[in-house]
């Protein structure tokens, strides 16, 4: 065992479904090997601590992005995108494709993260950009801004960006 | 005969890793956690949880899709 506990830093700046897992795997999976977590959720990434959540992917400008269907892999066209309900229903296929393999849903993630002490910090100034409070929030989320995330980062072994 | 066995069958990452984790806090120490997973990705990744948590990693094997690991707590 190491002789003295690492730390992990992670920024969480997006809240999109997709962006939504690598800060969580890496969070929870981080907090069971024995390190002690910090996420700071920024700007889009503070829709993540949202009580009442319902993330979607986007298939706008994601031009990599493409769905196994029926043996092939779908891709999707940017034009799709601006017809109403597409990001809905890639959302849904999505999380059905996730649900049939073993993928962990991101509600789950984000409870394990809160039992594995995975110390949460909401960015107090996008708080007041998007007119949050912490009520809006789950349980857990400490408010904070820079000044606290470079503390935390000073002591950290690993800092992500994400 | 492991003190503790863990299906992660059909689980996917980091799943079979946060329920091992879980799943150790409640196996004493000195005993051991059989983990059966069928996550590919997981052979690697105990291997990893063990170096980095300290606790052994007795054994690993494969039989048809079904992973193995039997770990021992060391703190």
């Amino acid at each position: 065992m190491a002789a003295e506990t690492k730390c992990m830093s992670i920024i969480v700046t997006k809240g999109s479904l997709d962006w939504g897992y690598p800060p969580f795997i890496l969070a929870t999976t981080a907090a069971a090997m024995g390190l002690n977590v910090t996420m700071f959720f920024t700007f889009y990434g503070l829709s993540l601590l949202l009580r009442d959540f319902n993330p979607q992917i986007s298939t706008l400008g994601n031009t990599a992005m493409k769905l196994p269907m029926g043996g092939m892999h779908m891709a999707m066209p940017n034009m799709l995108s601006a017809i109403p309900g597409v990001d809905a229903a890639a959302s849904v296929m999505m999380k059905n494709l996730i649900k049939k393999k073993g993928v962990a849903s991101l509600e789950e993630l984000r409870e394990a993260a809160v039992d594995s002490d995975v110390r949460l910090i909401a960015c107090q100034m996008t708080m007041d950009l998007f007119e949050y409070g912490l009520e809006d929030m789950i349980e857990g989320p400490e408010l904070g801004g820079a000044a606290t995330y470079i503390e935390c980062a000073t002591q950290s072994d690993i800092n992500l960006f994400i | 005969m492991a003190d503790q066995v863990l299906d992660a069958k059909g689980l996917n990452c980091p799943l079979p890793i946060l329920k091992a984790k879980k799943a150790l806090n409640s196996v004493p120490t000195d005993g051991t956690l059989e983990v059966l997973s069928t996550d590919p990705g997981s052979v690697a990744d105990f291997q990893a949880f063990c170096r980095t948590t300290g606790n052994d990693l007795l054994e690993h094997d494969q039989t048809d899709d079904v992973y193995r690991f039997l770990i021992k707590k060391t703190g």
